[in-house]
């Protein structure tokens, strides 16, 4: 498997704020990658210096076999990127900010744009001051999508968009993967990070703490398991992975490490189950374990 | 009451925003009253070199036009200060109006406005406190420019009236700001209009103040610069003229509270109309998105020069005009002539042509900056564009757009000067050619912006304090004597 970007080591400086602190990131082509983190973890400033738009203080990074910051404008036709804060010239109509866009890329399917404008719902007349927010993140996301290139670099695109495109957003990256394109998704809203990626890298402070598949992922951390019982459990709280033990006569309430499931499951059938509900790790609580010691980042993140 | 709620609140809130900047501007506008005063006062010690000065100034039409005339050429505080009566008042209006824009219009156009609306905000709130804000700031710099001119030795009631000059002329442009920030959508545009009205007000002023002395001088009085100037401190002090500019105020701003009570949050009276669905086929390279983003102003710059142009033409005609009294006619026939006078005041007025022209090359070359500040530049360098290819887009447009304004302006002034003088072949080669030697100066402004750009970026709107020291060295730089060293720096 190859792979359309390689970091490693990766620091950035702004004064005395270290933005970027060893960051290492692998994006296999062909795959949808999540790029988790909540607010100021340094998911923009990754992207920026994979664009090329910032040099790295340290550290290497390669981008689809090319140095993004030597060979930007290159590299840039083989790439459609959509920033996160979307800001339009305001005498422009968005139609022509999509072909504008889409030009300076190398061209973009007339057929395909038509095609986007009408399932994203967007009015290409109207002049770039009328737009509301998730009308400007539109505009932007048709001009990446309608582009005929092997990587997209999303920077949290469907900010400001509604349910309802969030839905059509997910149809759209899931053709793309069809089509074998690279997608760099970063995101903080963890169920379309779990609806879509392949893999997923989570960012805290400028390094990534963890990265693989999501199930790979889920591995690492607790189940949660609610059960009714015949009689009332004894010993449960000796087994080793059990926390957050609840026993209420026959009912038992409790998270377990995945990998000791079998355990605390040998346990249960002796006391005989009645019912039993087991929840494998939400991405959410895979996310938060890694900011518990963050109180900011925990609040952020639970919103 | 209620529609003025929170206007307090709006206030303290511009004031705080504006701490610095309004100080600063207060300062300098003192200052340069003071300074020049002083500097005037020790020029002209006796009542004799007043009247000489004066009718030298009164016989140049360049001068007439550009500052207005002097009506009592023995008074010492009119003497003096002259050259700031009708172009400070232009000045303090300028500043006033955009004062009030920025508080209105660009809150509203930049969506923080509706965040405040939402609270307890009446309907004139928004509108009531950047005209204080505004008109306080007019009002304590008028004052304190009166004080400073007492203090320098001026008459008490001729200081006072010429603080009422400046104080007058900014109240009226700040209605002026108020009802143009209602017509339009976007700040700029709103800019552009006040400042198309207030340019109107000075051509109609350098019109009716250049006329001969059978000529129509009373279009002087249909510019709201002309009536402020037509106060005449320092010589007679008419304090009841300030009635008709502080009138127009009061009009201008219950014709903005009007037109913002039959409004929508967001939108203007001129409405926006809809764009192409599809980009034109032009419209492929940064060029010519430059172009695109340039070009409106680049055309409203345009038109204003060829006005300009036409209307110093046409003033050359009337130069012979003025140099009335038989000894002056004497000394001009010695300098080379009326011929001469002539090409003296052509060619004062394209260096003042030139100057503007370098604003525009400014505001140009600063599109550099807003356009990365706003994010706009970051999607476009995620192309397949380079940022020399970029950077070179829109400095390429600051070098076209100066050179057509200045060929706009010397074709204009060409035309005019040599239908009116009855010698179109020789004039207008002459004209081009004197307003084409104004580019590399213009030029060399553009570039100091595009170095600033590239070493401290934020730093880069500080051009526009070297334009006014470029502007104010070109016109106060003799008065006060400055060693040529220092006159040799601007442009």
């Amino acid at each position: 498997m190859t792979s359309a970007i390689v970091s490693s080591g990766l620091h950035k400086s702004f004064g005395s704020t270290h933005a970027l602190d060893g960051l290492d990131l692998d994006v296999a082509t062909g795959e949808v990658h999540g790029f988790l983190g909540p607010n100021g973890a340094g998911k923009s400033t990754t992207i920026r210096v994979l664009l090329g738009l910032l040099k790295a203080d340290a550290g290497e990074v390669s981008l689809l076999d090319g140095d993004p910051w030597r060979d930007a404008a290159q590299l840039h036709k083989r790439l459609a990127y959509v920033p996160g804060d979307v800001n339009l010239w305001p005498n422009l109509s968005g139609g022509e900010v999509i072909d504008l866009l889409g030009r300076l890329r190398g061209g973009l399917d007339p057929k395909k744009r038509d095609d986007l404008l009408q399932r994203f719902d967007l009015d290409p007349t109207k002049k770039g001051r009328a737009y509301s927010k998730g009308n400007r993140q539109k505009v932007a996301l048709v001009a990446a999508l309608a582009s005929d290139v092997e990587l997209l670099i999303l920077d949290e695109p469907t900010s400001g968009l509604d349910p309802l495109m969030e839905e059509v957003f997910r149809q759209c990256i899931e053709e793309e993967r069809h089509r074998d394109r690279t997608v760099l998704l970063s995101s903080h809203i963890l169920s379309e990070v779990e609806a879509l990626c392949d893999r997923v890298s989570i960012i805290r402070r400028g390094k990534v703490v963890e990265s693989g598949t999501l199930a790979g992922l889920r591995h690492l951390t607790r189940t949660s398991i609610q059960a009714e019982l015949s009689a009332a459990p004894m010993g449960l709280d000796r087994l080793p992975g059990v926390h957050g033990l609840d026993v209420e006569g026959n009912r038992v309430r409790c998270e377990v490490d995945t990998a000791q499931l079998d355990g605390l499951m040998k346990e249960l059938s002796e006391a005989g189950i009645k019912s039993l509900v087991a929840q494998p790790p939400t991405l959410e609580e895979l996310f938060l374990r890694h900011y518990e010691d963050d109180g900011v980042a925990l609040e952020a993140a639970s919103r | 009451m209620k529609d003025f709620a929170g206007t307090a609140t709006l206030v303290r809130l511009a004031l705080r925003r504006d701490r610095v900047l309004l100080p600063v501007w207060i300062v300098v506008f003192v200052a340069m009253a003071a300074g020049s005063a002083q500097a005037s006062i020790d020029l002209y010690p006796d009542v004799a070199s007043r009247v000489s000065a004066a009718s030298t100034t009164n016989s140049s039409p360049a001068l007439v036009s550009l500052y207005g005339r002097i009506f009592d050429p023995t008074s010492l505080g009119e003497v003096s200060l002259f050259k700031l009566t009708a172009f400070g008042a232009l000045l303090v209006a300028l500043l006033a109006a955009m004062l009030v824009v920025r508080h209105t219009r660009t809150e509203e156009e930049a969506g923080r406005l509706e965040l405040l609306s939402a609270g307890v905000l009446g309907r004139y709130a928004v509108v009531t406190a950047a005209l204080i804000v505004s008109g306080g700031m007019v009002i304590v710099l008028g004052l304190l420019t009166s004080l400073s001119l007492i203090g320098v030795g001026l008459g008490v009631s001729g200081s006072l009236a010429f603080g009422l000059v400046w104080i007058t002329a900014g109240l009226a442009f700040a209605g002026v700001g108020a009802v143009t920030a209602q017509l339009t959508e976007g700040a700029r545009a709103a800019n552009g209009l006040t400042a198309v009205v207030l340019g109107v007000s000075y051509v109609l002023r350098a019109l009716g103040d250049s006329a001969a002395s059978d000529g129509p001088r009373w279009i002087s009085w249909l510019s709201p610069i002309g009536w402020s100037q037509q106060i005449r401190a320092y010589a007679g002090d008419r304090f009841w003229v300030a009635l008709l500019p502080l009138a127009l105020m009061v009009i201008l701003v219950a014709a903005a509270y009007r037109l913002l009570s039959r409004r929508d949050i967001g939108a203007g009276l001129l409405r926006a109309r809809p764009g192409p669905a599809t980009a034109s086929r032009w419209l492929r390279s940064p060029l010519a998105l430059a172009w695109r983003l340039h070009r409106g102003s680049l055309y409203a710059w345009g038109f204003g020069f060829l006005l300009l142009g036409f209307i110093v033409g046409n003033i050359a005609s009337n130069v012979e005009g003025f140099v009335t009294s038989d000894s002056a006619r004497k000394m001009v026939e010695k300098l080379g002539g009326v011929e001469g006078i002539t090409d003296a005041f052509l060619s004062t007025e394209m260096g003042m042509l030139g100057l503007i022209a370098s604003a525009f090359g400014i505001q140009a070359a600063l599109r550099l900056r807003s356009e990365e500040t706003s994010l706009r530049a970051e999607p476009l360098l995620a192309t397949g564009i380079t940022r020399s290819r970029w950077l070179a887009s829109h400095v390429l447009m600051a070098l076209f757009g100066t050179s057509v304004l200045v060929l706009v302006g010397g074709l204009g002034s060409g035309i005019s000067s040599g239908a009116s003088l009855g010698n179109m072949n020789r004039q207008l080669p002459r004209m081009l050619a004197a307003a084409l030697v104004q580019l590399p100066a213009i030029w060399l402004v553009t570039a100091l912006v595009v170095i600033l750009f590239g070493l401290a970026p934020k730093l880069v709107t500080a051009t526009w304090a070297l334009f006014a020291t470029f502007l104010l060295l070109g016109q106060f730089g003799p008065l006060f004597n400055l060693p040529d060293s220092v006159m040799n720096i601007s442009p």
